[in-house]
């Protein structure tokens, strides 16, 4: 056991799924020696070769298209999209082929690939460099997407992702890369599709991810001083959706909260509500409560893009109004 | 046509590739009544006059290598030696199918045969090719990819990030342009300043050559020599076949959109009907010979309708199969 970075984490998964499968590699732009554009593939391209760890132009329709062959031949490819901003220069490759390819063919071609991404602001990072796109994917049958919220997830998904037979979009939130937490040694990969319940509470659950964790356990810190009990319940995995899990946490608090830093429009949170509103409305004794990042692109200056994001305030606000029994949105 | 046909095959190969010419032509004819027997729910792209490119190229293959096709890839498939009866059951959406009926005309495999896939999106199996290409590298046994697309497909992207990608890794990759001269009504002059594919070869650093795409043995030669060139090691050629579709864009496609004459000129050199005749007149292959190729593509495909006709229809359960290759429980991927 021992403390590091979620940047790290990345890496010591990606390092030990390499050394475990000769079939793993990567590719990305910058990746090879330089070691990406955030240093998360430092030391790879010299520890398993130049073979394996392929720096690539930047073309990231060719990128991905190259990873899903190798993939349909039976390699293990790994690319790192440098913002999730970019992907969508691959969408094709990703939507309308890898998500597709087993079903089109009657299960008889699969696409066991990842494409990491990263994701949401870093401050002032603007309209190209700051989104969170995670629900467009989630929307597409065929894909699995994942967004962790701590170095353990982070590396115990990586892990799992990487041997997964199916393509998994894997959000990495830049806020987060500097964040710490324990991670076992040499681990082993975590199923994908299981929440987890990071704060127990009996009156409102804050179903959220990546960032969004922390900042809902800071949000029930102060919501416990009003007597409210807050249950902080991490999503981890959109697709796989854990509903089992959802279900348990609305049995102890009746309340839901969806949170994320995305856009509150069309976000994962929308589905969430709609899973637990159209499925378990029997346990619901409050509206829903949201909370995601106003319909704009991102601003630059600080001031606009503090109003755009949810805050700690914000979702204290909401998070109030929901367990008084009239829930807004925002 | 200039090399004598029989300068580098056999008698029975060169007679083989007529007999893949004409199943494809035969097939595709077939297709087209079936759909309008309505047999044949979905959309075709029938590939009649480009019969030669598809099996010019494909002869110049080995079991190793691999194929990424077009919407106009049935005969691709027929030209690699896939099943017309798994084919046609695949166009009726049979279980018996190449997809199981999850895929249709526009995604069809044959992964035995290193096909893998025709392609509902113009240019959109070129990454695909590409990222084989790789793994053929990777694996080190010699195999080479070969992506086949339009003209049409040329001025996507992907096509120029892939042909660069290719050449900076040397990858044995080998791009196969059909240029039919149209990308569904509109002609190849209205899109693109270049007339000749094969000059943008040279943007890339790779050979470009150009094929007479209604010769089987042209085409098989220009290929043959970048599947060496890609064996070797020494990275992608773009080899572009000039060439004509005779039917529409699709299947009820009237083709207004063509000049007087455009057609009549190119039936002139129609490959099902120029190439047996040179192997009469310069191998003297014989009508009885030529009459038993005819019957036997009749016969392959009498049995290839029937076995469609009798295959069976997918239960509605088997909608949500397939849509992962996890076998999680399938709640939380609903
Ligand atoms: C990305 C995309 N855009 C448009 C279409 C519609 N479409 C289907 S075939 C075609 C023409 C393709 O022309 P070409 O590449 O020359 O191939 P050909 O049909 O001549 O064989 C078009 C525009 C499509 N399927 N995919
Ligand atoms: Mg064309």
């Amino acid at each position: 056991m021992s403390t590091i970075r979620f940047g790290q984490a990345i890496t010591q998964a990606l390092d030990e799924e390499m050394s475990r499968d000769p079939e793993v590699i990567l590719l990305g732009e910058d990746i090879g020696r330089p070691g990406g554009s955030f240093g998360i593939t430092r030391g790879l391209l010299e520890k398993h070769g130049e073979d394996r760890v392929l720096d690539t132009p930047i073309s990231e329709e060719a990128v991905v298209g190259a990873a899903l062959g190798a993939s349909m031949m039976g390699a293990r490819p790994v690319v790192e999209i440098m913002f999730n901003d970019f992907i969508v220069l691959a969408m094709d490759q990703v939507v309308n082929q890898a998500a597709k390819i087993h079903y089109m063919t009657g299960g008889r071609l699969s696409a066991p690939l990842v494409i990491r991404m990263l994701c949401g602001t870093n401050g002032s990072t603007a309209a190209q460099h700051s989104q969170s796109l995670e629900a467009w994917f989630a929307h597409v049958p065929g894909l699995k997407v994942v967004a962790p919220s701590t170095p353990r997830d982070a590396k115990a998904f990586l892990k799992a992702a990487i041997r997964d037979p199916d393509p998994v979009m894997f959000f990495e939130q830049r806020m987060l890369y500097n964040t710490k937490g324990e991670v076992d040694g040499d681990s082993e990969p975590a199923p994908l599709g299981e929440g987890l319940v990071v704060r127990e509470g009996g009156d409102l659950t804050i179903a959220t991810y990546m960032r969004g964790v922390h900042q809902a356990l800071e949000a029930a810190a102060i919501l416990e001083e009003d007597g409210i009990s807050v249950e902080v319940w991490d999503v981890r995995s959109l697709v796989p959706f854990d509903r089992d899990g959802l279900r348990a946490s609305l049995e102890r608090t009746g309340r839901l909260l969806t949170l994320h830093e995305a856009v509150a429009r069309g976000g994962f949170g929308a589905e969430i509500a709609a899973i637990a509103a159209s499925e378990m409305f029997d346990l619901l004794k409050a509206p829903i409560g949201r909370v995601g990042a106003l319909a704009t692109p991102h601003p630059y200056a600080p001031q606009l893009e503090a109003a755009m994001l949810p805050s700690v305030e914000r979702i204290v606000d909401v998070a109030r109004a929901t367990v008084r029994g009239g829930a807004g949105v925002v | 046509m200039t090399r004598a046909v029989g300068e580098r095959l056999d008698t029975p190969t060169l007679v083989g590739l007529y007999e893949r010419m004409l199943l494809i032509r035969r097939f595709e004819e077939r297709a087209s009544e079936y759909r309008l027997a309505g047999h044949i729910p979905g959309f075709l792209h029938p590939c009649i006059g480009q019969e030669a490119s598809a099996v010019g190229a494909c002869a110049a293959l080995g079991p190793d290598d691999v194929i990424l096709s077009t919407h106009r890839g049935h005969g691709h498939m027929l030209a690699r030696g896939a099943d017309p009866g798994r084919m046609y059951a695949e166009l009726y959406a049979r279980v018996e199918g190449y997809n199981r009926s999850k895929g249709g005309s526009l995604h069809m495999i044959d992964t035995e045969l290193g096909f893998l896939g025709a392609n509902g999106i113009v240019g959109g199996g070129i990454p695909i090719a590409g990222g084989a290409a790789l793994q053929q590298k990777r694996r080190g046994r010699g195999g080479v990819a070969v992506s086949f697309f339009g003209d049409g497909a040329v001025n996507q992207g992907a096509f120029h990030e892939v042909l660069n990608l290719c050449a900076l890794w040397s990858l044995p990759a080998v791009f196969v342009c059909e240029n039919n001269l149209y990308g569904e009504f509109t002609p190849q002059a209205d899109q693109s300043p270049i007339p000749d594919v094969a000059d943008r070869a040279a943007a890339y650093a790779m050979p470009g050559t150009i094929a007479d795409g209604n010769d089987v043995l042209d085409v098989y030669e220009k290929v043959a020599e970048a599947v060496a060139r890609a064996r070797a090691g020494d990275g992608p050629s773009l080899v572009e076949c000039k060439t004509y579709r005779h039917r529409g864009h699709y299947e009820g496609d009237m083709c207004s959109y063509r000049p007087e004459g455009e057609l009549e000129q190119w039936l002139e050199t129609d490959p099902t009907i120029t190439f047996p005749a040179r192997l009469a007149q310069e191998l003297g292959v014989d009508e009885t010979e030529l009459g038993e190729v005819r019957a036997r593509v009749e016969r392959r495909l009498d049995e290839a309708a029937a076995f469609a006709a009798a295959g069976t229809v997918a239960g509605v359960e088997q909608t949500l199969e397939h849509v992962y290759a996890d076998s999680i429980d399938s709640k939380a991927l609903r």
